[in-house]
């Protein structure tokens, strides 16, 4: 028992430094910035004064470190700085709290990856598990031509082929407004869903797949079916017990993958969330937001993996007796 | 790869006496091809088929790249075989521009990734000492960013240009390309021959590409083929989101963001209209989904071939 707490403790000791190492990392990039940055947000007619305001007001007269750990500390507050736009050269302020601006468009983005998660999981996992039995079989088969031509496709290929397809029939222009009931909701969505849905349920199923046909060639399979074990007995009681671990990191890796194919799906159906909101900022140069939102997708995409780690320890007990 | 030709009737005496044959590369190759499958046919054919577009595109293309004409979003004709584009640029010269800059930009990276991840991986697998703990933790960090959000916030900072594009996400693939040159090389690196070699007095280099790559070469081509795609298709996300290639410079990413401002009218529009509407950026996005799935095909036949990889 006190060996799990060692392995679990470890591990999230390893993802808390990777953590902190990441926003070192997306921090600094404000840094990396060429020539002098306040100049171009505030325009050419900022005067010396207001440039000097807006530096100070950045912190950029202090050194790097105390820079990052005032920002970090504010992060953690839920403070992530105010944004770049709305400033102008008179000097005065219109600029927003990051934080404001982001709140709701994070909410439309988790709602948007909950729904296709609760689609895409267990068919994907149903899907996986039929394909690993009826190996070789034209079932398998079509299926496995299938994912493979929605795996290559870009996002945009498959988003673009369902406007033209169902475009009469449902919403292409996903502009969920913050007063909308569940189902109206749901209907706006439900085309960007299809899209990710069709991504991952293609990567998760050959995951899966992969992960039980691995599984069901290993030695003590062979013995169980020896022994007169039935074939619902040996996928139930023998395979599946041992096959949580690897499903639990395909679920955590495509879970995360869905992270980025949300980028180009919202900007493909005008989707007011954080992948869109990253996009604009890029564009605009707001270095405040995209900081923040590449926060937010790295940390959930090492919490994810952390997850995934956490679960395959817990379900794996060999994995707490390294040799 | 040594072969015995009978000569005679076989029988042990023939065999024992005949002249050792070897095969050379061409009839393997011959060989090999004759026992591909057909989707491995048809992917080399697409690939083939590019290869031609990219290379051959000045000379092919009816147009110049970036030469506009009067009519804009034109429709099919016999003048511009595919329409004309937002601003009145022929489709079709796009389009065969788009493989040699698309492809050639993708290719670029990965060769960028290959050499970085690839040269980083065999050094710390031949050292496995502080260089390949510091490259390893480094590189542990890194892929925990998902290189697509890594790429968008560099490119907020420095200019998308060409050969910034090329260096950001081949250095961001080639942490990828690390682990697997890493892995793979450490059960060669161990091998007697090896140590034979540095004990000879040979220095790293020549470990690394006389002694180690050879033997490493099959699952590195295989992922390079992989890592490709995976270029190919980020490079094409960005610059459909308008981050990537900057025009003038043809390309299928940005090609279908300017050609699908009428998408979403599609399905209300009478069938010609729909057609040539639809056509337009589904074109260049069908040229990105076609090379991936050929490409994709081809290492699928390769794995199986060089490894005797059954399944997966």
């Amino acid at each position: 028992m006190l060996r799990l707490f060692e392995v679990i403790g470890k591990r999230l000791l390893l993802g808390f430094v990777t953590l902190f190492i990441v926003s070192l990392l997306i921090f600094s990039a404000i840094s990396l910035l060429p020539g002098d940055f306040a100049q171009a947000v505030l325009g050419q007619s900022a005067t010396e004064d207001t440039l000097a305001a807006f530096r100070a007001g950045l912190g950029l007269d202090k050194p790097l470190i105390q820079r990052y750990f005032d920002w970090i500390v504010g992060v953690m507050r839920g403070d992530f700085g105010s944004s770049f736009s709305g400033r102008n050269s008179s000097g005065f302020d219109l600029s927003r709290p990051v934080l404001e601006i982001m709140a709701p468009k994070l909410r439309n983005t988790v709602f948007l990856a909950l729904v296709t998660a609760v689609i895409a999981v267990p068919l994907a996992l149903i899907l996986g598990l039929l394909t690993a039995l009826f190996r070789n079989s034209i079932f398998d088969r079509s299926a496995n031509g299938l994912t493979l031509t929605t795996i290559s496709a870009p996002e945009f290929f498959l988003a673009y082929i369902l406007i033209i397809g169902f475009g009469g029939l449902l919403p292409t222009i996903a502009n969920v407004k913050p007063d909308m009931g569940l189902f109206e909701r749901l209907r706006l969505v439900a085309l960007p869903t299809i899209t990710l849905t069709l991504v991952i349920v293609a990567h998760m199923m050959r995951m899966t797949r992969a992960a039980i046909i691995n599984l069901l060639a290993s030695p003590y399979i062979e013995m169980a079916r020896l022994s007169g074990a039935s074939q619902t007995e040996i996928i139930f009681r023998h395979a599946l017990p041992n096959a949580w671990a690897p499903i639990a990191t395909v679920i955590a890796f495509n879970l995360a993958y869905l992270v980025v194919g949300v980028v180009v799906v919202e900007v493909v159906f005008t989707y007011e969330g954080i992948g869109k909101l990253m996009v604009d900022s890029v564009g605009s140069r707001d270095i405040p937001v995209v900081q923040a939102c590449a926060l937010i997708f790295a940390a959930t995409y090492i919490l994810l993996n952390l997850l995934a780690d956490l679960i395959g320890i817990f379900t794996n007990p060999r994995l707490l007796h390294p040799r | 790869m040594t072969e015995i030709k009978p000569k005679a009737a076989p029988s042990a005496l023939n065999e024992t006496g005949a002249v050792r044959l070897r095969r050379s590369r061409f009839d393997r190759l011959r060989i090999l091809l004759s026992r591909a499958p057909l989707t491995a046919w048809f992917g080399m054919i697409v690939v083939a088929i590019y290869g031609i577009a990219a290379v051959f595109a000045p000379w092919i293309a009816p147009y110049g790249e970036a030469e506009i004409f009067a009519k804009a979003d034109d429709v099919w004709s016999k003048e511009h075989w595919l329409g004309t584009d937002q601003i009145g640029r022929d489709v079709l010269t796009r389009l065969l521009y788009g493989a040699r800059n698309t492809v050639g930009i993708a290719l670029g990276t990965t060769m960028l990734s290959f050499l970085i991840g690839g040269g980083l991986g065999l050094m710390a697998a031949i050292d496995r000492g502080w260089i390949d703990q510091v490259f390893s933790r480094g590189i542990d960090v890194l892929m925990a960013i998902p290189s697509l959000i890594f790429a968008l916030m560099l490119l907020a900072i420095f200019d998308s240009s060409i050969i910034g594009l090329i260096l950001i996400i081949g250095v961001l693939d080639a942490t990828r390309v690390f682990r697997l040159a890493r892995s793979v090389s450490l059960n060669i690196a161990v091998m007697d021959y090896v140590e034979a070699a540095r004990l000879r007095g040979e220095n790293m280099g020549w470990i690394m590409t006389r002694e180690i790559l050879p033997n490493i070469l099959p699952p590195l081509i295989a992922e390079f083929g992989l890592r490709f795609i995976f270029v190919f298709l980020t490079i094409a996300a960005l610059s459909f989101l308008g981050m990537g290639v900057q025009p003038p410079t043809a390309d299928w990413g940005s090609m279908v963001r300017e050609n699908a401002r009428w998408i979403t009218y599609v399905p209300y529009f009478p069938f010609q209209e729909a057609l040539y509407y639809a056509l337009k950026p589904l074109l260049p996005a069908g040229c990105i989904a076609l090379l991936t799935i050929a490409v994709n095909f081809i290492v699928d036949w390769f794995l199986h071939e060089t490894s005797g990889l059954r399944d997966v």
